[in-house]
């Protein structure tokens, strides 16, 4: 395959996955700010939304103050920055449309129709059809781009680089989420009701409630949540399911080379693998997070360098 | 002027060819023809058919405009069609091959040397190169138009990039979708097997070292380019890479891509950019598009380019009149399709000609494409023609001017309803070494406003869908 095609592969990957998280990460900061907050203004989940992205000072240039209207419509609409939801369609679609020749026929569509209809959305849509509608239909079209893709596209090659994409994206995401909660939540009384509804939300953003309470069939407890999204195997959304896929695709991709993206992959699924949540609370779970998200990104560096020819 | 219509005919019976289509249009309600109007535009949408438009803002896409009412040859008329068509290839490769090596043409004095050797299309640095396969020409597009029941004149030669073909594959794949009772009662020639004949032809011209299965590639400008979807649609049906420049080098005397598992070489390049671009280090510094050092290798026999370097000053407007002196010249034939009578603006008695009864003409410039910079002497008001006159005596070496055509008609939709609109045709033919093919039919070019002449996309022009009728 060539390395320009692979590499439209992975961002087409991973920018239909960013445009998820992103409407993810919107749906539940809406839900939490519809809860009585404890003593943070009302704006504060916006705030954290703003600063688990690292946006804050681009959109204070540009919006002043933060509030819930003005960051739904600079993460949804706003293609100024690469953290909108619009942006991100139109980066998986401008990397796809020059891969016409590589997709099926029903996935480009997919992908064409998603991008014509969110060229419709405007903020008077926005508001009309109420900001939930718009995530729950972004969602759903990311949900539709993967079935789609895994359903009609070879699964060969490009098939694993779309992967690649999609996984990295996640890995990334799950990690900066539950660092920038770990930070942000660590100071509250332990067993108050804030517990289970900030928690309860990083869950829900990551449809992991449900799979929470059949897991532990328990109260919900910061560190029980930690494990599921940082251990768990089962969890689509974990950083372990995401390394094991992200191997899975590199070791099938490498064709037997000995990769140096593929050691750093293995190296951290094993590091996954083997760890216990209270060896990873000894260490501080935000170190570890932070550990974890170094090694992402430097496998995404190595990717570029091992398949896409970029260095 | 009245002109000619293909389904009317002459005489106002409905002609052989249009029986289906007539019947087919009668019986239909015009509310049901309207939502498989919308619905046609909704499904080249989706599938993403669109061109950008040069000059418009980047990234701007449109459909070009699809007429639902198809366009029908009959069998006899594709027949003498195709055999004028492939003499007529013959004769522009014949006479490629020959002015990049003894130039017998031009001793005979058929053709005035400078205009082949003065002429900017003209390559030296292809003189005495020997092509793979012997051909130069693997792609052309003629466009024909028609003025009487059997009267096909060429329009112009396109040996360069041809675009189009993906428009005409599309449209009967969007007519057969719509309207499946219509192909069950005509008897219409497929065409789909082009891209297939394409492959095979470009497959058949690789070098001598490439063996019996070539590395084929795609070569396009990219994203950005006006053609990409029909690039993209091509390397699809072929299966092949579609590469842009960035992703070939050069090495050793090869062309590589690069790919996922290290260099691959490539053999044949159907490339669909133009000469000035494809090597930064022979033509157009400036171009980013091209593979550095390409030509150096093709000049070695190392990879195909298709079409080759240089076939433009065959399909240049000041040479087209001295295609049927081609045709007698190499082929020993009379030319089976006419040429339209064309003035040399640089000839004074025809130049004087032609400033006094431009409102008659059509003028247009010698390596002009696409429909800009012409004029059409009969649509154009005073002041356009007395415009264009200074461009001409200016410049007179630049243009060329021919009588204004009678193009023939075809019943089309229009928001006045079912009307006659002016068509021309794009055959597509493929040559390969030691033969030459063609699907039936091409792609129909229709001008959509009421007495317009100029069909092409960039001006406001649709599609038809083509039907060769079988026997």
């Amino acid at each position: 395959m060539l390395s320009r095609t692979a590499e439209n592969l992975y961002w087409t990957g991973r920018y239909m996955e960013r445009a998820e998280n992103l409407a993810r990460l919107l749906d539940v900061s809406f839900r939490a700010a519809l809860l009585p907050a404890a003593d943070a203004g009302p704006a504060a989940d916006w705030q954290a939304a703003l600063d688990m992205l690292g946006i804050t000072e681009i959109y204070k240039t540009k919006y002043g103050n933060v509030t819930q209207d003005s960051v739904i419509v600079f993460l949804t609409l706003d293609t100024s920055h690469p953290f909108s939801i619009k942006f991100c369609i139109d980066q998986a679609r401008e990397n796809a449309r020059a891969l016409r020749a590589t997709l099926s026929a029903e996935l480009w569509e997919s992908l064409n129709i998603t991008w014509l209809e969110m060229n419709n959305i405007t903020r008077q849509i926005l508001a009309s059809r109420g900001p939930r509608t718009i995530f729950d239909w972004v969602k759903e079209r990311s949900h539709l781009f993967r079935g789609v893709a895994y359903s009609t596209l070879l699964h060969n090659d490009a098939f694993h680089f779309l992967r690649l994409g999609t996984h990295l994206e996640r890995a990334d995401n799950t990690a900066r989420l539950l660092a920038a909660k770990e930070r942000s939540l660590a100071s509250l009384p332990p067993k108050s009701g804030t517990v289970y509804y900030q928690w309860g939300a990083v869950l829900r953003s990551v449809s992991a409630f449900r799979a929470y309470t059949l897991i532990y069939r328990d109260v919900i407890d910061p560190v029980r949540v930690a494990e599921l999204l940082i251990l768990k195997a089962e969890m689509p959304r974990s950083l372990r399911f995401c390394l094991d896929q992200i191997a899975a695709s590199l070791d099938t991709l490498a064709m037997g080379r000995d990769l140096e993206c593929r050691r750093i992959a293995m190296e951290t699924q094993s590091r996954l693998t083997y760890s216990r949540i209270e060896h990873v609370e000894s260490q501080g779970i935000d170190a570890f997070l932070t550990d974890t998200l170094g090694r992402v990104n430097m496998l995404g560096i190595q990717i570029g360098r091992d398949f896409l020819m970029t260095v | 002027m009245d002109a000619f219509d293909e389904m009317r005919g002459p005489n106002g019976t409905v002609a052989e060819a249009y029986q289906a289509v007539a019947e087919w249009l009668y019986a239909t309600p015009s509310r049901l023809l309207d939502e498989k109007r919308r619905e046609a535009e909704i499904l080249f949408r989706r599938i993403g058919i669109t061109f950008n438009v040069y000059g418009e803002d980047a990234g701007t896409e449109r459909l070009i405009p699809f007429d639902i009412i198809p366009r029908s040859l009959a069998p006899w008329e594709w027949t003498k069609l195709s055999r004028g068509l492939e003499q007529r290839v013959r004769a522009l490769d014949a006479f490629l091959a020959d002015i990049y090596h003894e130039q017998e043409i031009l001793k005979a004095g058929k053709i005035p040397s400078h205009k082949v050797l003065g002429n900017v299309l003209y390559r030296p640095e292809m003189q005495g190169i020997e092509v793979p396969g012997g051909v130069y020409v693997q792609i052309a597009g003629i466009d024909v138009v028609r003025t009487e029941p059997d009267r096909f004149f060429v329009l112009e030669d396109n040996l360069r990039t041809p675009s189009g073909v993906s428009y005409m594959l599309e449209d009967r794949a969007v007519m057969m979708r719509l309207f499946p009772d219509l192909f069950a009662k005509a008897k219409v020639a497929p065409i789909d097997h082009y891209p297939h004949e394409l492959l095979r032809t470009l497959r058949s011209v690789c070098p001598a070292h490439a063996g019996a299965d070539p590395v084929v590639v795609l070569l396009t400008p990219g994203p950005y380019n006006s053609a990409y979807f029909e690039h993209a649609f091509l390397a699809e049906r072929m299966g092949i890479e579609l590469v842009e420049g960035q992703d070939l080098f050069v090495q050793d005397d090869a062309v590589f891509m690069r790919t996922t598992l290290g260099p691959r070489r490539v053999d044949v390049i159907y490339r669909r950019l133009d000469d000035e671009f494809i090597d930064p280090l022979a033509f157009n510094p400036d171009s980013s598009l091209g593979v550095p050092g390409l030509l150096s290798v093709y000049r070695k026999g190392g990879v195909t380019l298709a079409n080759a370097i240089g076939t433009g000053v065959a399909d240049d407007k000041s040479i087209y009149p001295y295609v049927p002196d081609m045709i007698r010249f190499y082929l020993g034939e009379d030319p089976l399709l006419e040429n339209v009578p064309t003035w040399l603006l640089e000839r004074p008695e025809d130049l004087a000609y032609a400033l006094d009864h431009l409102p008659e003409l059509v003028v247009k410039e010698t390596q002009g494409s696409g429909g800009y910079g012409m004029l059409v002497g009969p649509k154009s008001s005073k002041q356009e023609i007395e415009d264009f006159r200074q461009k001409i005596k200016a410049n007179p070496e630049g243009y060329i001017a021919q009588p204004t055509l009678a193009l023939s008609t075809c019943p089309t939709f229009t928001d006045e309803g079912i009307a006659p609109r002016h068509v021309d045709l794009r055959p597509f033919i493929l040559h390969g070494k030691n033969s030459i093919s063609m699907v039936p039919g091409g792609l129909t070019r229709v001008a959509l406003r009421q007495g317009s002449l100029v069909v092409n996309s960039s001006q406001g022009g649709g599609t038809k869908d083509t039907w060769v009728l079988e026997e």
